[in-house]
């Protein structure tokens, strides 16, 4: 009953915020950052996969990529930092202009593996154009220059960064409680009657990437600036798959579940490297699979819908409310 | 030049098996097997296994880890697979992506992730003259048994009463079940036979390639481009597209070496624009 009734409301968005900036006060500050980075990247592919009905399983191209692009800017430019992320977003966004034309013609399983071919070309290009991107080695050295302000202490990094993760958030708190979001989750439900009713359902589903893309992109640029590198790994199709891991974990089509996944895998990844636990696939793989085969909703999904199961019986006058019309 | 195609079409064998197995699993089951490659892997580090701990030879290998694999694949179908069947085939697709990191992760922290060492088998050392050049006799061992494979799965696709119960229950599941076929029963052993095939050109790799627990998955998303290309679903084409592929891929490291590991995507792009359901595939499938 509480969660339904704060999902969405003022109070609830108050917790997070104060949960947001506790963070790096309960948890290693680094960690605090990444989990930040993350939340908004799995949030920005639930946009797609929740809200519009597309899995992307290409969106380390955007993340990756503009890391790559940030940590460039960063590195030639001497600009501040925002400005380097909001070039790697901006990059992230035009790479995902063909990207999104060539492959949101696809339906379902066509899309993931279209998606997850072309983020494949981009690992490939940052591979081979090593006098740009560093090849194997990465960029290494990114700055996290701000004015001469002194940031080299990952907890007041924390707090230069986060504005960007709660602007992203809020950016996709907006694209899903506006028409537009109310159109890609009409794509979602039935594209054959979206299209019927006059919506040109390629066109949104595109745009829909795009901004997807673009806030993806925002989190890895953010990535690479706090930890000063960009990496192949971060292009690789197994950085996609994560985010979406993140997503089904909390709770496909739930803002709060991309948030919730995020923290839990970050923090689990966290907890097996400090107790020398390399294999991490073994233990995300397999909580990933128990996921899908036995919670589908996910961790936010299922609390959600438990509560307010519960509230339906005890007060029967009043329907819980329809799954699609609260994307908390 | 001509030693380059012969390259490309050895390479090529390995996608087409690996792509055949993807596209009957695909067809029988609309589930699109991110396992594939970790499959692949475990038939490489099977026979490797077998070799360095049992001393089991190459050719014991060659028929038993694809057959154990392929039990295994039945398993994992009738466990696992069956129970997401009904639901978006998303699901099913997210599960062998979180299969392929435990098997990935269980083998890399068993062997690290130096490669392996695994001898070619003595018959086949050496290099034979192929009349225009002399050539690996292993490399067109590997050829060969890739050749002769794919042409008995479309003998037995086209030509068989068996393959006509899996091609009509591809095309039309419920008109085969009112024909009174048992579509079901015909769902788990072709799951296991794609799974075998995969373990099989793992066993393939080994004396050829690096034994290494990520030499699936690098190898996957190029599959994955492989039948896109060849139209997703389709037998012909993703046997075709990956012989084409193994082609075009060595040709364009011959000529321009930067480009030819992202050739392979550029041409799917391209198919794409061109086809959107691949060269062989029905229209159907692209909205």
């Amino acid at each position: 009953m509480i969660l339904s009734k704060l999902a969405g409301r003022p109070v609830l968005l108050a917790v997070g915020l104060v949960a947001a900036l506790a963070l790096p006060w309960f948890v290693y500050p680094p960690v605090a950052l990444d989990i930040a980075c993350w939340a908004l990247f799995a949030v920005a592919v639930d946009l797609l996969l929740g809200f519009t009905g597309l899995l992307s399983f290409g969106h380390a191209a955007f993340w990756g990529g503009s890391a790559y692009a940030t940590g460039l800017i960063a590195l030639h430019s001497g600009l501040p930092f925002p400005v380097a992320i909001l070039g790697g977003a901006a990059f992230a966004a035009l790479l995902a202009l063909p990207i999104g034309f060539l492959s949101v013609r696809l339906r379902g399983i066509y899309f993931a593996m279209v998606t997850l071919a072309f983020a494949q070309m981009v690992y490939f290009v940052a591979n081979q154009w090593r006098d740009v991107t560093g090849g194997e080695n990465g960029l290494q050295g990114i700055p996290r220059e701000l004015f001469g302000l002194d940031l080299s202490d990952p907890f007041y990094f924390y707090y230069a960064g986060i504005p960007f993760v709660l602007a992203g958030l809020f950016v996709a708190w907006r694209i899903v409680r506006s028409p537009f979001g109310c159109v890609l989750m009409s794509i979602r439900d039935n594209p054959a009657r979206a299209r019927a009713l006059g919506y040109s359902v390629d066109r949104f589903k595109l745009l829909a990437f795009v901004l997807s893309a673009a806030l993806s992109g925002l989190a890895g640029g953010l990535f690479a600036i706090g930890h000063g590198f960009a990496s192949l790994q971060g292009v690789y199709w197994t950085t996609s798959g994560e985010a979406v891991m993140m997503v089904v974990l909390g709770g496909i089509g739930t803002l709060w579940g991309g948030v919730i996944g995020a923290a839990l895998i970050v923090e689990l990844n966290d907890y097996l490297a400090t107790a020398g636990f390399q294999e991490t696939g073994i233990i995300t793989g397999g909580i990933f699979i128990l996921v899908v085969l036995l919670f589908r909703r996910g961790v936010w999904g299922t609390a959600r819908d438990l509560l307010a199961g519960r509230t339906a019986r005890r007060r029967p006058a009043e329907p819980a409310r329809e799954k699609a019309e609260t994307p908390a | 030049m001509l030693q380059q195609a012969f390259n490309g079409l050895v390479g090529g064998a390995f996608y087409a098996l690996l792509a055949l197995g993807l596209a009957v699993i695909f067809g029988m089951l609309g589930v699109v097997n991110f396992a594939h490659g970790a499959f692949y892997m475990l038939g490489a580090f099977g026979s490797y296994v077998l070799l360095d701990s049992f001393g089991v030879n190459f050719w014991i290998a060659l028929p038993l880890v694809p057959l154990v694999l392929g039990v295994v694949g039945v398993a994992v179908e009738r466990l696992f697979i069956r129970r997401l069947a009904p639901l978006d085939p998303l699901y099913n697709f997210l599960f062998t992506f979180g299969l392929a990191l435990i098997l990935q992760d269980l083998v890399k922290r068993q062997y690290g992730v130096q490669s392996q060492p695994y001898p070619r088998p003595s018959a086949l050392e050496g290099s034979i003259d192929l009349g225009l050049f002399t050539y690996p006799t292993y490399q067109v061992f590997v050829l060969a048994v890739s050749l002769v494979l794919c042409g008995a799965v479309w003998f037995v696709l086209a030509r068989t009463r068996v393959g006509m119960i899996v091609r009509a229950s591809t095309e039309r599941p419920e008109l085969t079940r009112a024909l009174g076929i048992d579509v079901a029963r015909w769902v788990t052993p072709v799951f296991g036979f794609g799974i075998a095939l995969a373990g099989l050109a793992g066993v393939l790799a080994a004396p050829m390639r690096a034994v290494n627990p990520l030499m699936g998955a690098d190898l996957i998303v190029t599959v994955f481009a492989v039948v896109v290309i060849g139209g997703l679903g389709s037998v012909f084409g993703s046997v075709a597209a990956g012989f084409a592929v193994g082609l075009v891929s060595a040709l364009g490291n011959y000529y321009v070496p930067s480009l030819s590991q992202t050739l392979v995507f550029i041409l799917m792009a391209v198919v794409l624009l061109w086809r959107p359901a691949g060269l062989f595939g029905r229209e159907e499938v692209a909205l």
